[in-house]
């Protein structure tokens, strides 16, 4: 029985789990020799492909907004809704060194899940937990 | 090359708010789709020109493209702030035409508005990135605060060192929770208002001279 590839950059149609829900969890290493565009394209490809991708380190607020903007631009009637997306809320943190400050360096260290918006539901999510329900196709 | 690009980038956020000191401020209304924005748009552009931004409705995105209202001139207890107002789309992750079927609309009305809705939040999204000194962020106070794309948009406004507003709307609603938006943004201060009948908008001019003159 064939499993699901660990190459997320491939060609996902050969990866078909049938009854079952892809779920790509993408370390923080992998992601970070990509430009911003390319960790879009890889989310949105595997969205797009029915998989829940969940990010170690999440994205930095100038990649959400292109995220969002992108997937927008992808939106098409009865093929793709867009996307859902759940990352814990930001914590107050003080630990950004004032160089991060003035380079506008911020940090994304969250963990990201983000799936078809019409496969994936918030059941709950506060602090601490983040609790979803994923549908199969 | 990313550093250089970073401090050419912080260099000219400050010499353009040193130099461009009697522009108008681009404010940028945003939040999720109906809070309110319009609604709120529509009032300031009423109280300080005369006339409105845009027609209001209940229909999610009905506001399908950043509509500018002009050189808005507010005068708060001698300071006058002088505001290009932007009512953009409410922001989302997702639009399915389905759920405009339950407002009435045919199929092709539908497709089309979710269509415009896509592109105007597209815009909306790059406006916040490149193209607004200021935002006025809309909460309905009815509603949970604690949601995705809030938390996301708030983020991207701090990451841009924008001033920020935020407005917890609707409060002539039963069901109106104020303290519940204070304590989800703890970091901003929160005005209630109702920007429907007009209440505590005193206040709401005072703070946009305050954040945005």
């Amino acid at each position: 029985m064939p499993g699901p590839t660990p190459d997320v950059d491939g060609d996902a149609s050969s990866d078909d789990p049938g009854d079952g829900v892809r779920i790509d969890m993408i370390s923080g290493a992998r992601m970070e020799g990509l430009t911003g565009m390319e960790k879009i394209r890889l989310i949105l490809d595997g969205v797009r492909d029915g998989n829940i991708v969940i990010l170690e380190e999440g994205l930095s607020p100038d990649e959400e907004s292109k995220l969002i903007e992108v997937t927008m631009t992808e939106i098409s009637p009865d093929d793709f809704t867009g996307i859902e997306i759940e990352t814990y809320p930001k914590a107050e943190t003080g630990d950004q060194s004032f160089l991060d400050k003035l380079m506008g360096r911020k940090s994304a260290q969250k963990l990201t899940v983000i799936g078809p918006a019409n496969r994936i539901e918030t059941l709950h999510k506060d602090e601490n937990l983040i609790s979803t329900l994923v549908s199969r196709k | 090359m990313g550093l250089l690009t970073n401090l050419k980038d912080s260099i000219s956020r400050v010499t353009d708010g040193l130099f461009a000191a009697d522009e108008p401020k681009r404010i940028g209304i945003y939040g999720p789709p109906n809070a309110g924005k319009t609604t709120l748009a529509n009032r300031i552009a009423r109280d300080w020109t005369g006339d409105a931004v845009g027609p209001e409705s209940h229909i999610p995105h009905e506001t399908r493209r950043a509509r500018r209202k002009e050189n808005v001139e507010i005068e708060r207890n001698g300071r006058k702030v002088t505001i290009d107002i932007v009512d953009t789309p409410g922001v989302t992750t997702k639009v399915d035409y389905k759920e405009f079927l339950d407002h009435d609309m045919e199929k092709d009305d539908a497709v089309r508005r979710s269509r415009e809705a896509t592109e105007g939040v597209a815009e909306a999204m790059h406006w916040l990135r490149e193209d607004v000194d200021g935002v006025i962020y809309v909460l309905d106070s009815t509603n949970d605060p604690f949601t995705q794309v809030n938390t996301m948009l708030i983020g991207i406004i701090e990451s841009q060192d924008l001033p920020a507003l935020i407005l917890a709307n609707k409060t002539d609603l039963p069901g109106s929770d104020v303290q519940q938006i204070a304590n989800a943004f703890p970091q901003h201060e929160t005005i209630p208002l109702s920007a429907l009948e007009g209440e505590n908008m005193d206040e709401v001019y005072t703070k946009i001279a305050e954040y945005f003159g």
